[in-house]
């Protein structure tokens, strides 16, 4: 994309200086994530085995997870907006279809949707390759983590495209209008005026998102991902090290939504209105 | 002498109201024109639909030999006709600078440079220079409307169509605005003017429409028609608002 058409924020005014002030004070909420990482490591340190044991054995899942729910999330973002867009659109048809998306996939449990994608998906494909004479089709065997996070990102995108449209709708006729009037069309509408006003208002349904997703990344287990639950799973399956693995695996997801908490209440902080 | 608005028996429906009853109007270059009438009478929705905010169900609109049908179209006469709604409706998210470039970037493709001089000499013209770097809501409402004055003149457009501009704003304020806006007037900008302000009529209009029940009821010189208005519909209303 090519540069923004217009400049960086200026500087700021020097009114309400009570306000302006910069806090450089710590959020205390820092302490929960701090005494979940003290505790991943006194377990790991004061308890050598089975707790190093187990988080090196979780490490590759733990990547994986990371890495599924990032992608997902972006990909999720995209498709979201798009899917919010149409909602919002003047045709019926564009408006009808993108409904019917969003009602079906909200109507169908994440578990299964993954299944779908992993299972059934290719087994649709390889059918309609027999049927074709298609060797490629009828071969077709996606691997898991792809299937995966298209499972995520089109479950999560409806819920997402939701969190859009009400942001969108949020704000006020009047500054589509003033865009409009000033010959922008509605792309640069939106670009310029709508979205930087509604991500504002969106953030922390957001971020509740990306939490959820974070969480429900657990689901791909389900279909052979080596995620970190099924890491976790495998690990107990060989060793039976029940307690312990769990206890870290929860320990270690529960690190990680925090972290994404903080993250999100700190973007929040940066993208306050000028008032 | 080609009237640089023309608008032919419009007629427009908000579901069952019939909002414009078959509206003729011709405004040539320079003319300013204000409009008055009671709330639901119309004037708004005509407005409006001079740049195709509202769109209108029947009837004609040409501005400046552009008629408004295809987008394309709307998109070129929103570029020659500026407007100024009752409740400012600046960008929150950028400064007041920023408020003014955007579209002058966006639009028109100005450089920073020949924007920001733009923008610059504008808040100076509207007289507040020194608050560029404002956010619109640090500022009074009656500055915030002068910034969205300056916002719509930065396109140099042709027209300028004013929605009720100072009626959301604090008695003590008003002036300041309607000064803007007769210094357009007299630099012979082309304006619609919806409000009820008899003296900026009298100071800077041409014309003065009164409307009622979708319709132009009356036209005359605003002295003519705010002191000695022939229809009894005329008569009623401004007793009312006088």
């Amino acid at each position: 994309m090519s540069s923004s058409p217009y400049p960086a924020p200026t500087p700021k005014p020097l009114i309400g200086s009570g306000k302006t002030e910069k806090k450089s004070r710590i959020d205390p909420w820092w302490g929960l994530v701090a005494v979940v990482v003290g505790l991943i490591l006194i377990l790991n340190f004061a308890s050598p085995d089975p707790y190093n044991r187990i988080l090196v054995f979780l490490k590759d899942g733990i990547w994986v997870t990371v890495k599924i729910t990032i992608i997902s999330f972006l990909l999720v973002m995209v498709l979201g907006l798009l899917v919010g867009l149409a909602r919002l659109s003047k045709s019926t048809i564009v408006r009808g279809i993108a409904t019917v998306y969003v009602e079906v996939i909200r109507g169908i449990p994440m578990m299964v949707q993954i299944i779908f994608w992993y299972f059934a998906s290719p087994a649709i494909v390889q059918e309609i390759g027999v049927s074709l004479n298609n060797a490629t089709l009828a071969n077709f065997r996606p691997d898991g983590t792809t299937m995966a996070i298209f499972g995520l990102t089109f479950g999560y995108a409806a819920y997402m495209s939701e969190v859009y449209r009400a942001g969108i709708q949020s704000i006020s006729r009047g500054q589509m209008e003033a865009a409009r009037s000033l010959g922008m069309t509605y792309f640069q509408a939106m670009r310029y005026v709508i979205l930087p006003q509604a991500v504002r208002v969106i953030l922390p349904p957001v971020g509740n998102e990306f939490i959820t997703l974070l969480k429900d990344t657990a689901l791909v287990s389900a279909v052979a991902v080596p995620d970190m639950t099924r890491r976790g799973r495998e690990f107990q399956a060989s060793t039976f090290i029940i307690i312990e693995t769990w206890v870290m695996v929860a320990l270690v997801y529960l690190v990680m939504t925090l972290l994404a908490t903080r993250l999100v209440s700190w973007v929040e902080k940066r993208s306050k209105f000028e008032r | 002498m080609e009237p640089i608005i023309h608008i032919e028996n419009v007629h427009k429906w908000f579901g069952s109201v019939h909002a414009l009853q078959g509206v003729n109007l011709d405004i040539l270059k320079g003319q300013v024109v204000v409009v008055i009438g009671p709330s639901g009478s119309g004037k708004s929705t005509l407005l409006r639909c001079i740049n195709r905010l509202e769109e209108f169900d029947e009837g004609r609109i040409v501005v400046d030999g552009i008629p408004l049908d295809s987008a394309q179209n709307i998109n070129a006469v929103r570029t020659e006709v500026g407007m100024v709604f009752q409740s400012f409706n600046l960008f929150p998210h950028l400064s007041v600078l920023d408020n003014i470039l955007l579209a002058q970037k966006v639009v028109r493709k100005r450089s920073q440079i020949e924007s920001e001089n733009k923008a610059r000499s504008l808040l100076e013209k509207v007289g507040i220079p020194d608050k560029a770097n404002f956010y619109p809501l640090q500022l009074s409402g009656g500055q915030q409307q002068r910034v969205a004055i300056a916002r719509a003149l930065a396109m140099d457009p042709k027209i300028m169509l004013f929605d009720e501009p100072t009626s959301a704003l604090d008695p003590e304020m008003i002036q300041e605005v309607l000064d803007v806006m007769t210094d357009l007037a007299h630099e012979g900008m082309t304006m619609v003017v919806v409000s009820h302000e008899m003296g900026f009529a009298r100071a800077a209009a041409d014309r003065a429409i009164l409307m009622d029940g979708g319709q132009i009821v009356e036209e005359a010189p605003p002295e003519i028609l705010f002191t000695n208005p022939k229809q009894e519909r005329t008569k009623s209303f401004l007793s009312k608002i006088l």
